[in-house]
């Protein structure tokens, strides 16, 4: 469990890097948290001829409001960093309530959002959260710049939307709104496991208690995390009572999703899972929403 | 007897060092111009070897030599067969071990094929990718059930089918009860594979002095003596040129008791290149090069009469012992002979058959078969509990063997090659005890009534079993005062975790009078003890515990009889106390010990003839058979019934274990074993396809329980002494981890009576029981 060879960077500068990325490309991984990546390396799994250390690179390290309203992260910030930052609590709930669900705490001080993002692994918590927080990310390379909406960026299996010279710079995500409501759940089988499924909602009641706007967000379900888009279309327009709810975790799990099996979970366990647990942050979610009404 | 240590509480004499890491583990092991090996392992279950290329691995820089069966020559010859079948009457048993690397043909995924030395082992790593095997891949034999049929490849073609052993033991006639009993049931129970997970990896670091001529080997075993002496005989030394040692070992459980064949590999490329030789086993290659345990299937029928008193047991089983079988029939016999647990069987028929299969090589790990015997006896139990209206509690007092049947012969062989014979017990206590700490009745009839109003399904278990410890042959001590006043101890049996630095101390300080910091014990280096077997099935405090007490004793009555001498007093009145002797009721009248040593070993002058110096004593102790342990495992769990996810409420473990040593101690073996028993029961199960991949090698799949999945475990000891030895001990080193299937799946069962599940396999998962659920359904 050693690590083939490779040629190894730790640029000082954003502009090295992409000048590293341009030169590389295809033959590069870039290496932030490493949480991921490096197990891979040592079962050789993954055999980059090229390691891109993004670490030293300050300017990919911060939280803040934009002036937008919306919540800018920079992709090497550790994520035990998003889990603790009040502009993270103010901003963006959900997001700093499912961190703790992310593997363990010393995992958490090295892991970055940036890197789960950018990996891509349909089985983790910040892409699919992703979705459900209607994030944009910033995509950088030596001769352009591009903003990409997270439902654009997730294509399949650890595949994005990123380009081999590009790096993943930043996440926009826009303000929770102020009759939005909000759950996260998951179901593993050890505390700090990938998840068997998990599920994200965030709602948004008018002030009559119809449901404007309603994201759910699945992982572990398919190639890629994803929107349980029928779901989510049985609840807009609806005051949401307990039996729609449970109309819309009924769709999720078998309309919305065609889960595979693994060696720890059935596909038929898989969309048991997803409706009760899609059941369950609903109910979260609109409670809260009510209580903010 | 009121006693200053024995006994008590004791914090442990090795934790310092362990705390500070500053204990030395066997990567800790550095020596200027170390080479590193790296193993080449079968990526196939069964195939066949046509042709091995090593001509670019050679060509690598940094790359020293590589080998195969072909370069080995003459080494590459079958291993010891480490343990021999015991001689049951009608007993069919074929020995198979493995070569070093695989000649020919590869029987399991992982074993060796071929090894490069290498000056690092990144180096040494890189050079596998260079070997070029040319394979030709045959169908594999992964099921145990159809591993017999006509159709089954055969693992080993010498032989006619794939048949490794069988084995038949009854007492009374079963046949002739059954018809008279009130109720027969009969049920099929699956047992899969688990493996041991060491925190700490195999490895071994061999170093040749050429100009000594003498061989140091540090290795992770829990047998150094025996490996030394396999060593000095595989590679034409004396035993005497030969020094192994085990150093602190991050958990042993069993599979490191075997000689493997790195173990035999990298002393003998240390003496063939003249320079030291590192291999340190990584988790992936733990996973299929080290041994596993657990397939089991069996096929088995109660019968009982209308009080739910066992008349008979009928079990027919199967076990997989993987690709080769070195160490014979000790798991089966284990799960032969447990099954019977506490209770009273009067007629009992056990038949086995071991197969061959595809697959990593079966040994004893923690429990060692006995897992097995205790899910079927007390699932048995379980199901006849329901047809008769019987409380789990009620049907098991109804069956405990009395105390006044001790001892009690149960007139099978056990694998200690003697007729399996209960020492001593006290069964009624011990569940009685846990049914009071857990508050069996009130759950059942208050609590468990309310919680199901609210909606929550809990359950409660509680289950009974034995553990046959502390076998023999025999395990020696030698024990010495320096002039310092330091006492030290030396033992051939290894150490893993087991606390041996504190309990011997503890026994030792309690014979001298000294403080329990103050004996320094050496265990696992043969060149401070060469005589003994090893630290395996629970036997540590039980023989070497006793070897220590002794000589302690014998040390004792040294430092008397040369302090009355000194002291001018009678030995009746003097006083070991604080590392001197002192005159009883006149303490300023002393000598410390460290003085008599040195008195006790003259420079000049003459000594009596006769006279042995110093004070030192060695004794052995051979117990005349094991000794049996026993327990009672009690849980309240909650099931989710939607996800099936199960949540731990609380865990009891009543254990007698006879006298107690250092109950904190013996708390932290309970606790351990319970953890690697919630493991073996809910987490960790080793999944293989029908070629005999192995489909979950690494810890993401594979999934061991973490501290946050252990509950807090209550624990009670009561003492019932063993009459075998003078401590009256018991072994509790797999205790914990022996019942926890039966525990689950009773508990289980009795949270979801609504969905009329019988769980009568292991290991579950939620996975597992939503199918069982919905399999009931349909």
């Amino acid at each position: 469990m050693k690590p083939a060879s490779f040629k190894y960077y730790a640029p000082e500068t954003l502009d090295e890097v992409l000048e590293l990325l341009v030169a590389h490309g295809m033959d590069a991984n870039l290496l932030a948290g490493g949480q991921s990546l490096v197990p891979m390396m040592n079962f050789r799994l993954a055999q980059p001829v090229v390691l891109i250390d993004i670490n030293k690179i300050k300017s990919l390290d911060f939280v803040s409001e934009h002036e937008t309203g919306h919540l800018r992260c920079g992709a090497v910030t550790r994520q035990s960093t998003i889990e603790k930052h009040a502009d993270v609590q103010k901003l963006a709930p959900l997001l700093q309530e499912t961190m703790p669900f992310i593997a363990h705490s010393p995992i958490r001080n090295r892991g970055t959002i940036g890197g789960s993002i950018a990996h891509a692994d349909p089985a983790a918590e910040l892409p699919a959260l992703m979705l459900v927080l209607e994030a944009r990310f910033k995509l950088i390379s030596a001769s352009r710049e591009r903003w990409v909406d997270a439902s654009d960026f997730f294509i399949d299996l650890f595949m994005t939307d990123r380009e081999p010279e590009e790096l993943l710079a930043e996440i926009s995500i826009p303000p929770m709104k102020k009759h939005a409501g909000w759950a996260f759940d998951e179901i593993s089988r050890r505390s700090g496991d990938f998840a068997l499924v998990g599920a994200g909602a965030n709602v948004h009641l008018d002030p009559d208690g119809t449901c404007s706007e309603a994201k759910i967000g699945l992982m572990s379900v398919g190639a890629t995390p994803m929107l349980a888009d029928h779901a989510m279309q049985l609840l807009i327009g609806q005051k949401p009572s307990e039996t729609l709810i449970k109309e819309a975790a009924e769709t999720a799990a078998h309309q919305d999703i065609d889960p595979g099996s693994d060696l720890h979970a059935s596909a038929a366990y898989r969309k048991q899972l997803t409706r009760v647990l899609t059941e369950r942050v609903l109910q979260k979610a609109f409670n809260r929403a009510r209580k903010r009404n | 007897m009121s006693t200053r240590y024995f006994g008590k509480p004791i914090r442990r004499n090795e934790d310092e060092r362990l705390l500070k890491g500053q204990a030395l583990f066997i990567d800790d092991v550095h020596h200027p111009g170390m080479l590193h090996v790296a193993f080449l392992r079968s990526p196939y279950a069964h195939a066949l070897i046509r042709n091995i290329d090593i001509s670019s691995a050679l060509e690598r820089t940094g790359v020293v030599a590589v080998y195969t069966a072909k370069e080995l020559g003459d080494l590459c010859t079958p291993g010891p067969l480490i343990v021999p079948p015991p001689p049951i009457e009608g007993i069919i048993f074929h020995t198979r071990t493995q070569t070093p690397l695989a000649v020919d043909k590869v029987r399991y995924v992982g074993e060796a094929v071929a090894f490069v030395v290498a000056e690092t082992r990144y180096i040494a790593e890189d050079a596998l990718e260079d070997i070029y095997v040319d394979y030709e891949p045959l169908e594999a034999t992964v099921d145990i059930e159809t591993a017999q049929s006509q159709k089954a490849p055969l693992v080993h073609e010498d032989l006619p089918s794939n048949l490794a052993a069988h084995v038949i033991q009854q007492k009374g006639n079963y046949k002739s009860v059954r018809d008279q009993a009130a109720l027969v049931l009969k049920r099929r129970f699956y047992y899969d594979r688990g493996t041991a997970a060491a925190m700490e990896n195999r490895g071994v670091v061999a170093q040749w002095d050429g100009k000594a001529h003498r061989l140091t080997v540090w290795d992770t075993t829990q047998a150094p003596i025996p490996v030394r002496n396999a060593l000095a005989s595989l590679l034409g030394l004396s035993e005497s040129q030969v020094r192994v040692i085990a150093p602190f070992i991050g958990g042993g459980f069993g599979p490191k008791i075997m000689f493997y064949p790195d173990e035999l590999l990298i002393p003998w490329i240390s003496m063939r290149h003249n320079r030291p030789v590192k291999w340190i086993e990584d988790r992936q290659e733990n996973f299929v090069a080290t041994t596993h345990e657990r397939g089991q299937v069996h096929d088995a029928e109660i019968a009982l009469d209308e009080n739910g008193c066992i008349l008979g047991v009928h079990d027919i089983f199967l076990h997989d012992t993987g690709a080769y079988d070195p160490y014979g029939l000790t798991i089966p016999i284990n799960s032969q002979c447990t099954l019977l647990g506490p209770y009273k069987v009067p007629n009992y028929y056990s038949e086995f058959q071991v197969v061959f299969t595809n697959k990593p090589i079966v040994t004893p790990y923690r429990g060692a078969g006995r897992q097995h015997g205790t899910f079927v006896m007390e699932r048995l139990l379980d199901v006849a509990a329901t047809e008769l209206n019987l409380d789990a509690v009620e049907i098991r007092r109804r069956n405990f063997i009395p105390p006044d049947d001790f001892p009690h012969d149960h007139k099978i062989m056990y694998q200690d090659f003697s007729s399996l014979t209960y020492d001593s017990g006290n069964y009624i206590p011990t569940i009685e005890k846990a049914a009071e700490i857990i508050g069996y009745n009130s759950f059942i009839e208050e609590e468990q009534p309310e919680l199901r109003k609210k909606g929550r399904f809990c359950g409660i278990g509680i289950v009974s079993y034995v553990e046959g410890t502390g076998i023999g042959p025999y395990e020696g001590a030698r024990i010495t005062i320096e002039p310092g006043g330091t006492v030290s101890l030396a033992t051939g049996i290894g150490t893993q975790g087991q606390g041996h630095f504190t309990s011997f101390a503890q026994i030792v300080a309690e014979h001298l009078g000294v403080d329990v910091a103050s004996v320094r014990v050496v265990t696992g280096d043969t060149d401070a003890f060469h005589w003994g077997t090893g630290t395996f099935a629970s036997r540590g405090a039980v023989v070497a515990g006793n070897a220590c007490n002794e000589a302690a004793q014998k040390v004792r009555e040294k430092v008397l009889k040369m302090a009355g001498e000194e002291l001018e007093a009678a030995e009746k009145d003097l006083v070991l106390e604080d590392g001197f002797v002192h005159v009883v009721g006149v303490p300023q009248r002393r000598i410390a010990l460290g003085e008599l040593a040195r008195r006790a070993n003259p420079l000049r002058g003459s000594v009596k003839p006769g006279t042995e110096p110093g004070l030192e004593s060695t004794v052995y102790f051979g117990p005349e058979r094991g000794a049996t342990a026993n327990g009672v495992h009690a849980m309240i769990v909650e099931v989710d019934p939607q996800t099936l996810m199960v949540e731990i409420k609380r865990y009891v473990v009543v254990h007698d274990c006879g006298t107690v040593i250092n109950p904190m101690i013996l708390e932290g073996q309970m606790h351990g074993g319970v953890a690697q028993g919630i493991g073996n029961a809910f987490y960790e199960q080793l999944m293989f396809d029908d070629q005999g991949q192995l489909l979950n090698a690494s810890f993401m799949d594979y999934l061991l329980p973490t501290a946050s999945d252990i509950p807090p475990i209550e624990t009670a000891h009561l003492e019932t002494p063993s009459p075998l030895n003078p401590l009256g001990v018991k072994g509790a080193g797999e205790a914990g981890a022996i019942p926890v299937g039966a525990l689950f799946a009773q508990a289980i069962e009795n949270a979801l009576p609504d969905f009329d599940i019988e769980i009568n396999e292991m290991p579950l998962s939620p996975n597992r029981l939503f199918e069982l659920i919905v399999e009931k359904r349909v």
